[in-house]
This record gives C-alpha cells, sequence and structure tokens, in this order.
C-alpha cells in the first residue's frame, strides 16, 4: 500500500511550511516511503497496555513564580532580524486592502 | 601544550607556570597551524578569548576563580547560544543570528573560570552522523584527513583530537557526543537526561537532547561534567541532583563490578577489529577482578524506528521557529506571508533537515499520529524497561560506538538509511534517558582509533566514571594522531 500519495505529500508540504520542486517532491516522496516502510517495524510490537513515554527520566509539574528576571535585550533581539522597522518585526502584509 | 590536558593545563595556569593568556594563544597557534586540514571551527572568537584571559587571570588572583579548570581554553559546539557570537548550528537559515544570552552549560563552564576560544562545526541542527550535512564545509578527521570526523559534534571532537583545545562541549540527541568521540580518538560523556541545562541549546529533540564534555581523558570530562551539571529554573526538564562531586569516583577499582555485553551488539554489521577490542576489554576487565558476561538485551531492533520517529517529530515542532521573521535568513522573492516562510525554510535548510521536518510532519499529522508518534512513545517505555531490567543484574554496559570506524568523506550521504542504522548502539541510551560514555581504547589497522561505550543506569555517572577509568588505566597512554605534536 501506498502511503505517500501526491494528496499526502501536499499535506506533509503545508505542515513543514515547504515549497518543493516536482523532482524534490518525487525524491522525497520516495524516501518518505522506504523510511515508513521500515518505521512499521514498530507495529509488530504490542502496546495494547503501554503508557507512552513523555519525558525521558521523570515527569512532574514545575511552577515558579511569573516574574521577570532578565534585563530588557529589546535592541539586540531586533538586531536579528531579518527586516524590522520602528522597533518591531516587519512581516509582509497579511491582510487585504 | 597539545598532548597535555585540561586538568594538567589547569594546574600550570593555577601555579603560575603559565598564564591563561599564554594558554589561549598557545591554542591559537595550534588552531591556526591545523585549521586549513581540519576545519573543525566555524568562528575563531581570539578578542572575545584574549579578553576573557585577562578577566580570568585577574579573577584567579582574587580567589575568584578557585576551580581546575580555571583558565582553559574551550571550544563550543555551535549549537549553544553564546552572548555577543555568532551561533548558526552550521545552517544558513541561521547566518548572522548573534545571541542575546549564553546558554547554561556554557556559562557554567565560564563560571568555573574555561575560555570560549571558538564555536565549532556541526551537522546541520547536529541532524547527521558525520558532520556533513553542515552548511558550511565538512571537517577532516585528524587521524586521516579523508575521513569523518562523525557527527553531529564532530568539529567539537576532531578540535581536542588535533590539540586545538584540550576540552570541547557537545550535544547528544542520539549519539552526537559518543560517536565522534569514537571516530577521533577522544573520550565523551552523555549524563543522565536532565543533568545538564538545555536553556540556550538550540532544541533539535527535546526529549533526548543532552549537553555532554569531550576531552583527552576520563578525568578531564568529570571534572567538566562536574561544572557543567546543576538544575536551572530556566529548563524545567532539569534535575535537582545531589550527587555531583564525579571526581571522587576517579579511582582504579573495579573489583566485584558486573558488566554485561548485549549478545545482539555483536552481530553481522560489526567490524571484526571493533568486535574484538569488546572482547579484549572483556578479558581486560575480568583481570581486574571484574565479572563480564553476555546477555541478550530486548528490542535492538526496534530502536532506530522508535528514534527517528520520536526525534524527527520534535525536530518538526522545534524547527517551526524558523521563518524568516525573528532571525537569520529571509528569502528575498516571494509574495505575501505564507510564501515568504515556505520559501526562507525551503532556501534556508540544508536536504536532510527538510527530510526530518517533512517525515515529523507526516508522523505528527492527524489520521497518523496514533499509528506512528504514539506507537513510538510507547515503544519508548518497552526499550527503558529492557534497560532497567538489564541493569537489576549489570552495573555496565559494554557497547560499540558505531558499527565501523570513521569512514570516508563521502560516503555516509549517498544512502541516508544507512547513516540511520549506524546509529543502532547510541540512539537508545537517548530514549532511555541513561547516561553513557565513548572511550579510545585502540587503533585499528587501517590507522584509526575504535571507541567503546560503556552505559549505567541513571544517575549512575559515578560507577561510569570508575569503571571508565580502571579501564583507560589498563589501556596505558593514549597519544593524539602522529603529526600533531609542537
Amino acid at each position: 500500500m501506498k502511503r505517500i500519495t501526491d494528496e499526502v505529500m501536499e499535506n506533509v508540504e503545508i505542515l513543514a511550511k515547504l515549497e518543493l520542486s516536482e523532482e524534490e517532491r518525487k525524491k522525497a516522496a520516495e524516501e518518505m516511503e522506504k523510511m515508513l516502510q521500515y518505521v512499521e517495524k514498530l507495529q509488530e510490537l504490542d502496546t495494547e497496555d503501554v503508557e507512552p513515554v513523555t519525558c525521558a527520566v521523570t515527569l512532574e509539574n514545575v511552577f515558579r513564580e511569573d516574574v521577570v528576571t532578565n534585563t530588557d535585550r529589546h535592541e539586540q533581539m531586533l538586531a536579528n532580524a531579518p527586516v524590522s522597522k520602528e522597533g518591531q518585526y516587519q512581516v509582509p502584509k497579511t491582510i487585504g486592502g | 601544550m597539545t598532548q597535555t590536558t585540561a586538568l594538567k593545563l589547569g594546574v600550570q595556569i593555577r601555579t603560575g607556570k603559565i598564564s591563561a593568556a599564554e594558554a589561549v594563544r598557545l591554542s591559537l597557534d595550534q588552531i591556526q597551524r591545523q585549521e586549513p586540514q581540519i576545519h573543525a571551527f566555524l568562528n575563531v572568537t581570539e578578542e572575545y578569548a584574549l579578553k576573557r584571559a585577562a578577566e580570568v587571570e585577574e579573577g584567579i588572583a582574587h580567589g575568584r576563580y578557585t576551580g581546575p579548570l580555571a583558565g582553559v581554553p574551550l571550544a563550543v559546539k555551535d549549537n549553544f547560544c553564546v552572548e555577543g557570537i555568532e551561533t548558526t548550528c552550521a545552517s544558513k537559515i541561521l547566518k548572522g543570528f548573534v545571541p542575546s544570552y549564553t546558554a547554561q552549560a556554557v556559562k557554567n563552564l565560564e563560571d568555573a573560570g574555561m575560555i570560549v576560544i571558538g564555536k565549532t562545526n556541526m551537522d546541520e541542527f547536529a541532524m547527521g552522523s558525520t558532520s556533513e550535512t553542515s552548511a558550511f564545509g565538512v571537517t577532516h578527521n585528524p587521524w586521516d584527513t579523508s575521513r569523518v570526523p562523525g557527527g553531529s559534534s564532530g568539529g567539537s571532537c576532531a578540535a581536542v583530537a588535533a590539540g586545538e583545545v584540550t576540552a570541547a562541549l557537545g550535544s547528544d540527541t542520539g549519539g552526537s557526543i559518543r560517536q565522534p568521540s569514537a571516530f577521533c580518538g577522544v573520550t565523551g560523556i552523555k549524563p543522565t537526561y536532565g543533568t545538564i541545562s538545555r536553556y540556550g541549546l538550540v532544541a533539535y529533540a527535546s526529549s533526548l537532547d543532552q549537553a555532554g564534555p569531550i576531552g583527552r581523558d576520563v578525568s578531564d570530562c568529570a571534572a567538566m561534567l562536574e561544572a557543567l551539571s546543576g538544575q536551572d529554573p530556566k529548563d524545567s526538564t532539569s534535575l535537582n541532583r545531589k550527587d555531583l562531586d564525579f571526581r571522587r569516583y576517579l579511582r582504579e577499582d573495579v573489583r566485584g563490578m558486573r558488566f554485561g555485553i548485549p549478545k545482539e551488539y555483536l552481530t553481522e554489521g560489526l567490524d571484526q577489529e571493533i568486535c574484538d577490542t569488546l572482547k579484549e576489554m572483556e578479558t581486560e576487565l575480568r583481570k581486574a577482578g571484574a565479572t563480564v558476561e553476555y546477555f541478550s538485551l530486548d528490542l535492538v531492533e526496534y530502536v532506530i524506528p522508535a528514534y527517528y520517529v520520536i526525534a524527527c517529530a520534535e525536530a518538526s515542532s522545534n524547527l517551526e521557529r524558523f521563518d524568516g521573521v525573528k532571525y537569520g535568513y529571509r528569502a528575498s522573492d516571494y509574495e505575501g506571508l505564507h510564501q515568504m516562510y515556505k520559501r526562507t525554510r525551503t532556501e534556508g535548510f540544508g536536504e536532510e533537515v527538510k527530510r526530518r521536518i517533512m517525515l515529523g510532519s507526516f508522523v505528527l499529522s492527524s489520521g497518523y499520529y496514533d499509528a506512528y508518534y504514539l506507537k513510538a512513545l510507547k515503544v519508548r517505555r518497552l526499550i527503558q524497561e529492557a534497560f532497567l531490567r538489564a541493569f537489576q543484574n549489570y552495573d555496565i554496559i559494554l557497547a560499540p560506538a558505531a558499527p565501523q570506524t570513521a569512514p570516508k568523506i563521502g560516503e555516509s550521504l549517498q544512502d541516508p538509511m544507512k547513516m540511520y542504522l549506524s546509529d543502532i548502539y547510541t540512539a537508545a541510551v537517548n530514549l532511555a534517558g541513561i547516561p553513557g560514555i565513548s572511550l579510545p581504547c585502540r587503533v585499528d589497522s587501517r590507522g584509526l582509533p575504535v571507541g567503546i561505550q560503556m552505559l549505567a543506569g541513571h544517575f549512575q555517572e559515578g560507577k561510569l566514571l570508575q569503571a571508565a577509568y580502571t579501564y583507560e588505566k589498563i589501556r596505558g597512554e593514549w597519544k593524539l594522531p602522529q603529526g600533531q605534536e609542537v
């Protein structure tokens, strides 16, 4: 059974926020197909009553007071932006008009 | 200084035989000599290092730096943020990114008086096993420059092997400290998950990533690990451990220690000379009073499928932040916000990173989540339990670090699947969250170092260091590759 149909691949590109050429898309789909075929080995194991692992060692909530501890790094952080304007990150227009 | 260790260099600095600035100069000289052949560094921070050397000298004089590593130059993998120093993760998408804060792991080493001398090359975002997926050129193995240093902490390991520094910082998600340490003939530790803060370590797979020391020997790594460890309120997965005085375990004694070798690790895919090295180790440890047994470790063939599903899923989520808005690269030709995101990421990420983001996006997507991602998380539990069972019978598990010694440059990238499979002996350790050390044992018939891993149960770094230190004494002196002597 083919797992990575054209439709699935289209969805993966949307989720991954990537724009592939026709050739790259074909190659990526083939590679994923191969990898998933291998990964499906996991289905051999019965995991019906197994709790999934979400943290490697221990899992407990960590709480702290919501207070600011760092100094203002506004300018240093903004200096990393590819495009900024008037102390803000600038992105392409998102609302019509 | 190239055959010395970090601790010996630290003694020379503390006793005034050489100054911290002189130590930095010696390191810079060696970097200048070696870099044309090795390319371990992406960025040598000469000015920063010399300024820090002056601070550290004053700090030593005033009793502010009293630790054994004060004044020792340090190479830092380029996925750790250092305030004011470009941090790229060897990716085009982060080119030019200058962090406004320093990673806690780096800060801890700086608080111990170590001096950051540069940022090292790596696989892009730590995704790869050879350091060849770097967007900024390959690193060459100092033992044979036609070969890879391993990865993803290949630059850090090569810098130590080339005598450019005595100590380096790496990160390990599926073997990225232990495998390149083996390929480069140096020593590296991945501690128990949560021992070292991940704050400021650019995330690849958060539930697997751990920082760790890379050095010339076990003692250097133990001293660095002491400095690195500790709970950090800025990383909620970091643990409050009390047992952090690791150097007290540096004693020559394995009497009564129980070692186990998983039979499943000695299969056809393993290089004969690595297998022989393990057997030699078995004999030597027995002679020293330990017991060594072969046993069956369950689920070995499920490690790589589970590891890649989990690592790619987490990577696809962690790498969403690279979208051309806050830092790094932005595509120049686009229409509207969404095309800007897509083109930026398509042009900014390398092939291997895109491959993993796509696989991760798929296994997390609606309709496939349960069958792939949730399944892998459940198998992770079974793999953890298999290790816990093994550690009821053994103090230490012995394992290869990789199926082969260092491959030729260009050999591995042709078949990504084959490269993934080579993580078989290392990735399980990250899934289980346990500590592991890789240490050089011998040189094979091709003149390449063979490294072996020792693994222990959660929080058992002490035992691990004691076993590794004892073996190191049995092995005897370990020289860096020919030609590194100055």
